[in-house]
């Protein structure tokens, strides 16, 4: 398994954020993904960061993150099954044309469709990084105007969390 | 009762103990130094410039073992801290930097002298903080003083804008810290120690390697106990120097680029390393894939991170080095290592440090090992960084512990000066020894101003070769002697010396050398010797950039007088 799902409980202070990837910048860490929101713990939040094994240290980033006094608890959630999502919104160029073809792959995706407009629509995917990669590999040829990913959250499995 | 916040931050400095602050003033800092003469307890030692006040609080913390203050306005004083910071970071010294900062109003507009000093330092300090409300500083100052000291130790940040100074709260000092992001492991797990017992009981040819942790530790005896009760090999990083007695039979001395070739040897041939709180840098690894190559390692060290970070490492241990050898001791088996401590001791017999070869100027190899014989070991020795580093960290024999403060990590030149003047005001009894090169004392020169205006009575010996000697050696020897930016006209020292008002000498001749140091260290206070040694001397041994440490070069000049360090003789 090259992908690594860590999990970082960290203090929500000013300037946590940048302490992490100031970090992960300065130890020449390659992160394929960073993710931050609130986590269920009043003044904690969670960061998912997706770090690529083959390239980089893993055991290293780990370490090095737990350094940081504001961390307060990371995991390596990549050997436990756990559920990973990712949302995508993407701009896709769309004629009356090619519309109801989009509209086809995205029900297959099951995808939704969050705007219209004359000549795009924004599509709003859900799902672990393949699926999202498949979806765009297949909208691509009608022209992709933006797009937009979260990067990686997850959760382990069961009853179990991360603390 | 309400205080303001210079108030608050006095009142907690001194509930942490703090005896002294290295600090240069400015405009944020004018409440602050406005109250500070109501702190007699809190003695203020003023600077001629910032970096000064970062490595005379490293000088300090090292000398001392408590936690080092400094203190700069915002800004310019602010950004000069960030050298010493960063000094004092690679080498794992507990200091408190405490910087103002522009009135809350004003910060991010680019006022006058605001710079952010705390994005500044988030990758050179253990942990920074801006400190918004007067109600927040003695909390901060409680938890700055116990990250910087424990664990790991390290430099904290403290940046508080100067409206805070004035605002007024209540002052409370909190008995306890609360940080759940911060547990550091100070005891080893049972199990590894066990499993490091039974590899160290079972190996034919084992070397300890010690650092810098065994010192922050205070673990000399749990150290010297390991090694007599298995009879294994003590080698020392520079930063390891003094950790263990060099005149002990077990000694081999310091290994790496410029280690000593017995201890070199012994790591290349071993089968087993105990690393005892050290990192394996480069220069004390070599090329790190020909490192070691026939070993196993035991990696004891405070900080996981540190644990196969550059090695492959056989057993971690975290945990603080006292702690952990203390347990490991107790289960190990008495050994003799009779063939390899015969082995270890041929390779110190075929290949002692040359103090002296045919030269008819003065040798910087000399005069170290005078400074050595006058003071009788019983000194602190403090270096700048280069030849004279070297020069210092091979031919002083330290016995006492803790007697050699250097910058190891970041190779900071202009060290030695204010890490002495601030090493000196921690240990006011003790001989201090500032052993510089001239190109970089010429960086922090203007701290002899300091020495003088508060009488610290640091002794300065300048090796003055003309150049900036190791970068001169590796042109010499990898450049084809193209001395390019390595020649250096220097001031008349002594005439410095007596323009900031201490008496100074220059020495030329090995005659002149030890009625020179005899003199320094009778004259009361602050004193400098111009030492004019031979231009174009290397250091000896080394190890090429790119080499193992088997494959070490020696001096190939002839050798006319052979001294090793004064060593115990064998009884084998």
């Amino acid at each position: 398994m090259t992908k690594h799902t860590l999990v970082a409980l960290v203090e929500d202070k000013p300037g946590v954020l940048n302490r992490v990837t100031s970090l992960i910048r300065r130890r020449g860490f390659n992160i394929e993904s960073l993710a931050v929101g609130h986590s269920e713990l009043p003044g904690l939040s969670r960061m998912t960061i997706v770090v690529d094994g083959a390239t980089t240290a893993v055991e290293q980033v780990r370490k090095q993150l737990e350094k940081v006094i504001e961390v307060v608890k990371l995991t390596d959630i990549t050997e436990g099954h756990i559920i990973a999502r990712e949302l995508a919104l993407i701009k896709v160029h769309a004629t009356s044309a090619t519309r109801s073809e989009i509209i086809q792959i995205v029900d297959i995706f099951r995808a939704n469709i969050v705007d219209v407009s004359t000549d795009s629509l924004v599509v709003e995917a859900t799902g672990d990084e393949e699926k999202i990669d498949s979806l765009y590999s297949l909208l691509k040829k009608f022209g992709i105007k933006e797009l937009a990913r979260t990067g990686r959250i997850a959760l382990p499995r069961g009853g179990g969390g991360v603390i | 009762m309400k205080l303001n916040g210079a108030q608050i931050l006095c009142e907690s400095l001194v509930k942490e103990g703090v005896e002294v602050i290295f600090g240069f003033p400015g405009g944020t800092l004018l409440p602050l130094y406005d109250v500070l003469a109501q702190y007699p307890q809190l003695r203020h030692i003023l600077v001629r410039h910032e970096q000064g006040a970062a490595h005379a609080a490293d000088g300090y913390a090292r000398a001392t073992g408590k936690v080092g203050v400094c203190l700069a306005t915002s800004g310019p004083g602010a950004c000069n801290l960030v050298t010493g910071i960063a000094n004092a970071h690679l080498d794992s010294s507990p200091i408190v930097a405490i910087t103002g900062q522009v009135a809350r109003p004003f910060i991010g507009k680019d006022a006058f002298q605001e710079i952010d000093i705390t994005g500044i330092t988030v990758p050179i300090t253990k942990h920074n903080y801006l400190v918004l409300r007067a109600d927040d500083i003695a909390t901060t100052v409680k938890e700055a003083f116990h990250i910087a000291r424990s664990g790991r130790p390290g430099p904290v940040l403290l940046d508080i804008p100067r409206d805070v100074f004035i605002e007024e709260a209540t002052f409370h000092y909190p008995e306890k810290v609360e940080l759940r992001g911060y547990k550091p492991t100070v005891h080893g797990h049972v199990a590894q120690i066990k499993k490091a017992a039974k590899l160290i009981n079972e190996s034919n040819r084992p070397v300890i390697l010690a650092g810098r942790g065994v010192i922050i530790s205070g673990a000399y005896e749990e150290l010297k106990e390991l090694a007599e009760k298995a009879q294994i090999p003590v080698i020392t990083t520079l930063l390891g120097i003094s950790c263990f007695p060099e005149d002990h039979i077990l000694s081999l001395g310091m290994l790496g680029m410029h280690g000593m070739a017995c201890a070199n040897l012994a790591v290349d041939a071993t089968d087993l390393i105990i690393a005892i709180g050290m990192r394996f840098d480069d220069r004390a690894t070599g090329r790190v894939s020909g490192f070691a190559p026939h070993a196993q390692v035991i990696h004891i060290d405070v900080d996981p991170a540190e644990i196969g970070k550059n090695v492959r490492v056989t057993v971690p241990i975290v945990g603080e080095v006292k702690n952990v050898l203390r347990v490991l001791n107790k289960q190990l088996d008495a050994q003799t290592h009779v063939d390899w401590m015969q082995q270890v001791e041929e390779w110190h017999r075929e290949h002692p440090l040359v103090v002296s070869h045919e030269s008819e100027k003065l040798l910087p190899q000399y005069v170290v090992s005078k400074i050595c014989e006058v003071t009788k070991g019983d000194a602190t020795i403090v270096t700048g960084v280069g030849q004279n580093q070297m020069w210092a960290a091979q031919h002083f024999c330290y016995q006492k512990p803790n007697s050699l403060i250097s910058s190891g990590g970041l190779g900071t030149m202009g060290f030695e000066l204010p890490a002495a003047i601030g090493a000196k005001v921690g240990r006011p009894e003790e001989t201090v020894w500032a052993i510089a090169g001239d190109g970089g004392f010429q960086m922090t020169i203007q701290e002899l101003g300091t020495a003088v205006q508060d009488k610290i009575a640091v002794k300065i010996a300048i090796l003055n070769n003309g150049y900036l000697g190791m970068v001169r050696q590796w042109q010499a020897l990898f450049y084809r002697r193209r001395y390019v930016a390595t020649p250096l006209s220097g001031p008349d020292f002594v005439k410095v010396a007596e323009a900031y008002g201490l008496p100074g000498m220059r020495v030329t001749e090995n005659s002149q050398v030890v009625p020179a140091i005899r003199k320094a260290m009778k004259h009361q206070g602050p004193f400098l010797i111009d030492f004019v040694i031979e231009p174009e001397e290397n250091v000896y041994p080394m190890v090429a950039p790119g080499s193992t440490l088997a494959e070490i070069l020696e001096d190939p000049r002839k050798k006319v007088e052979i001294k090793v360090k004064p060593r115990e003789t064998s009884n084998l």
